[in-house]
This record gives C-alpha cells, structure tokens and sequence, in this order.
C-alpha cells in the first residue's frame, strides 16, 4: 500500500476532490476543491482518474514525507522547492517541503492513484462549513494512496500561468437582489478597489471597502444561492461564495462572479486589490 | 412567477408564498429537466443549477406547470420526541395556552419538510395550521442533537448540535442526519413528518 505521511500541514491542508454537488436539497453544500481548474490538472498529471482525491494546500507549509516511490503533480499557487505543473518522480524516504507561494493561496498536489480516505456521501473533500469528510490534515497523520488511475499523459509541462498578484480584475453579472440596492450602490460595487479580507476562508473571499447602499432594508427570506454569489450583509462589504459556502443564506446577492473567474477568486490573498467588473 | 438571473449556471425562481414553492418544486422534481444538477427550495424560491446553459433552463422553468395541492402526498415518518425543552413553558404562554394544549397541537399537526438549509439535514417544516413563533431574544450558543424546535412558521430538529436561535420544546433519539447511512438526511423537501408524545406511548 503506497502512503505519505503529513510532517508539517501548514496553516491548513485538505483532501479536496470534485465535491458534493447534487445534495443541496437536503442541506449539505458542494464543496470540493476551491480552484477547480489547478485541481484537475494536478490529477490530470499524474494519469489520475476525474475526481481522484488531491491535496489542497493554503499558502504552502505542507511537508510530506514518501513513504513509498510514488509520482506527483503540484499546481495552483506557485510554492518554491517543488516541481510545479508537471509530474514528478517522488523516491521512497524523500521528503517534499511546500514553501510559501509567490502568488496565489492555494496550491494541489496530487498523488498517482488518487489521495484514498472513505469518501462521505459521495466525497473525499473536507467541508469546513458543514464538518463532512476527513479533518483537516495534521502532523504525524499517515495518508493512504489509492491505485486507480489511468496511463500517463505523456505530458513533461503543463503551459499555465501561475495565479495572478496585485490589482485583480474579476468580472460579475448583477445578481438576483440587484434591486435591492441603488444605482449609487451598484456603481459602487463595479467601480471600487477591495482588499481581500483575512476573514476570507474556503466558505467566501471577504472584501473590505465602501459599504453600499441599500435600496431596501428589511429581511430577506433564506433562498437559494451559489458558487460566486456576491452577498451583502448588514456590513455592506461583498462576501464572495467559494465552495463551502451553505446552500441557502439569508443576505441579498447583489452579484454573481462569472464562472470563468471563479478560480481566480479562489487563488485571492488577503491584502491583495480586487476590482469587479462588468466587461 | 419571476425568474432571477443567479450566475452563468443558476437560476432563482420566486414565487409568491410556500404552497407555490411546493407546487412547483414537486413538478420539478418529478421530471428533472436534463442537465440539472440541483434543485434547491426555500421560503419563497426555488434555485436551480444547471450543468447546462441558463437561457435553455430559463425556458424550461418557465414551462413547469405546478403541481398544487402537494403538501400531503409525500411518505411519512414518525418522530417520536420527549416533551421537556427548557422553552416549552414559555411558548405555551406566548400562545396563551398550557404546555400539554402545546404538546397536543405539535403532535396532532400534520407537518411537511418544506425545504431543508442551515446544516445538513436541517429541515423546516410547515403545519396546516398557522404557527408564529418569534425566535429567542438571543440565540444559545449550544443547541443539542435532536433538539426539537420552533421558531416563525416552521418547527424543525437540530441534526447536530449548534448554536441556534430556535425555542426548544422537546428532543427526539432519532437520528435525524447520519452520513454513514443512505439517505444521510431523514428528512427531504416534500416528506410529511408526525411527532408522537414519547412519553404518552
């Protein structure tokens, strides 16, 4: 049985695969990995199966150990001291140290034969939010390998850009309680530079800025909502749905990111500028 | 009838109170349209998710014709619950009864799962009769598992303990959401729910 066993985590280190989706009915959130584009290519690497159990590392840290010869891809955030978009050799007793990224939060290891933990209604992703799936990896902790997976890609390099740094541009379309705020405050929304709070987590990328005004108070009944829904709470600051977000939520949306940008808010660092646009 | 734009794959329909909901979130579920991945009923909408286009599920949404009268159809299950949460006393006084009227209205009301939200398994349900219940001046930072509660016009039972807002009146063995099983939740959107007296057999 190929296994590796978890020696730092890092600020925060979880098994993430494609998640949930499908249970929102009965109260249980997608989830999966947050960045799904760097998430399947690490798989894709490594000839693992869609859906195969990866890694997802927040702003580096993880430091493993092979405890047998296994083959890997590492994605996402740029860490420095790994090989990155590319498969790679990892030798029975080596040890692989992410270290912090250069830009982006999250990057995915994945593991030939696919990270192996029982899955949880259909899943191997740890759901902060809701407490489904496999804690959080720790120190000391020993993690199965599994051995599915497909022929290798024949791939050396995949050509991807690493996660943007700096001012961010991410495109919306106005959402379904647009109207409960004014124009003044739309215009707000599409014209202000945010900073990414450090209350951001795999539920929402949390902004900090100019409160927008509303049109209407009043509460709004719980209703459904999804992936890159913008809501305002009572702050007036945007909270930006990643994957854990619940499955219903009781502030207006006044905006959804579109979904090609959606993995781009999921690689937002604290302190970094977001702009969201129209275009 | 208005559907709201929610992102390049959702839509929200709003309608104008829960009996509509239900209506349509039954048809709907009867003959999921192709591509849908989640169907997601709430108070007054329904969101749908589309691994699709949203312009074709705009067009089949607004083709659903609502299936009315659907609150009673759906299979039941009994929830056995022992009467002693630290609120029943005082919701008996908000509605100006005593705790066994209480006790004897929740267990004779004819409860449906009207959508489920908060946490897994979470399910708010509906009475045929009129409940208003506020909620707690200041929400518990612990509710425990099987907490059977009510709060507004539902009345529902924590899957697992959490804080929450709800008045307590009573706790159920039943486990109401348990992943290892299949189905995790036992209550889902449309199922009918009775609670019987524990205490009374």
């Amino acid at each position: 049985m190929s296994s590796v066993t978890i020696l730092e985590s890092g600020p925060l280190a979880t098994i993430q695969d494609r998640g949930r989706a499908g249970q929102a009915a009965l109260g249980i959130p997608a989830s999966g990995a947050c960045d799904r584009t760097s998430y399947a290519l690490s798989n894709r690497l490594v000839g693992n199966r869609l859906g195969a159990g990866a890694i997802e590392v927040t702003v580096g840290g993880l430091v493993l150990h092979a405890d047998t010869d296994l083959v890997i891809a590492i994605t996402g955030a740029p860490c420095p001291g790994v090989p990155l978009n590319a498969p790679a050799q990892l030798k029975a007793g080596s040890v692989l140290r992410l270290g912090p990224p250069r830009t982006g939060l999250r990057t995915y290891v994945a593991i030939r034969g696919g990270i192996d933990v029982p899955p949880v209604l259909g899943s191997r992703s740890t759901d902060l939010l809701s407490g489904l799936g496999p804690a959080p990896l720790t120190a000391g902790q020993t993690v199965c390998v599994g051995r599915s997976y497909e022929p290798m890609p024949g791939v050396d390099l995949a050509p991807v850009a690493d996660p943007l740094g700096g001012e961010v541009f991410v495109r919306v379309t106005p959402g379904p309680r647009r109207d409960w705020f004014t124009d003044a405050g739309w215009q707000s929304l599409i014209t202000q530079t945010y900073q990414v709070s450090s209350n951001s987590n795999r539920v929402g990328v949390r902004l900090d800025g100019t409160p927008l005004d509303r049109a209407r108070t009043g509460e709004l009944a719980s209703e459904g909502m999804a992936h890159g829904a913008i809501q305002i709470p009572p702050s007036g600051t945007p909270v930006i749905f990643l994957a854990d977000h619940p499955v219903t939520g009781g502030y207006p949306v006044i905006a959804y990111v579109r979904e090609a940008d959606l993995d781009t808010c999921a690689q937002l660092r604290p302190g970094q500028s977001l702009r969201l646009t129209t275009g | 009838m208005r559907i709201l734009p929610s992102g390049d794959r959702a839509l929200l329909v709003e309608l104008d109170d829960l009996d509509q909901v239900l209506a349509y979130y039954t048809a709907l579920t009867t003959d999921p349209p192709t591509d849908v991945v989640d169907i997601v009923p709430a108070a007054r909408t329904i969101m749908v998710t589309t691994a699709g286009s949203v312009d074709a599920l705009s067009r089949i949404l607004r083709s659903v014709t609502p299936t009315p009268g659907t609150r009673s159809t759906g299979d039941l299950v009994e929830i056995p619950v022992t009467y002693d949460g630290e609120d029943l006393q005082d919701v008996a006084e908000l509605l100006g009864c005593t705790a066994s009227e209480l006790i004897h209205r929740h267990v004779t009301e004819d409860w449906t799962v009207a959508f489920c939200g908060f946490a897994p398994g979470f399910g708010y349900l509906t009475g045929s009769s009129s409940w208003d219940i506020p909620r707690r001046q200041s929400p518990r930072t612990k509710v425990p598992t099987g907490a059977v509660a009510l709060a507004g016009e539902f009345s529902g039972v924590y899957p697992r303990e959490s804080p929450g807002g709800w008045q307590l009146i009573g706790r159920t063995d039943v486990k109401i959401f348990d992943q290892e099983r299949d189905p995790a939740a036992l209550f889902h959107p449309g199922r009918r729910v009775r609670f019987v007296d524990a205490d009374r057999g």
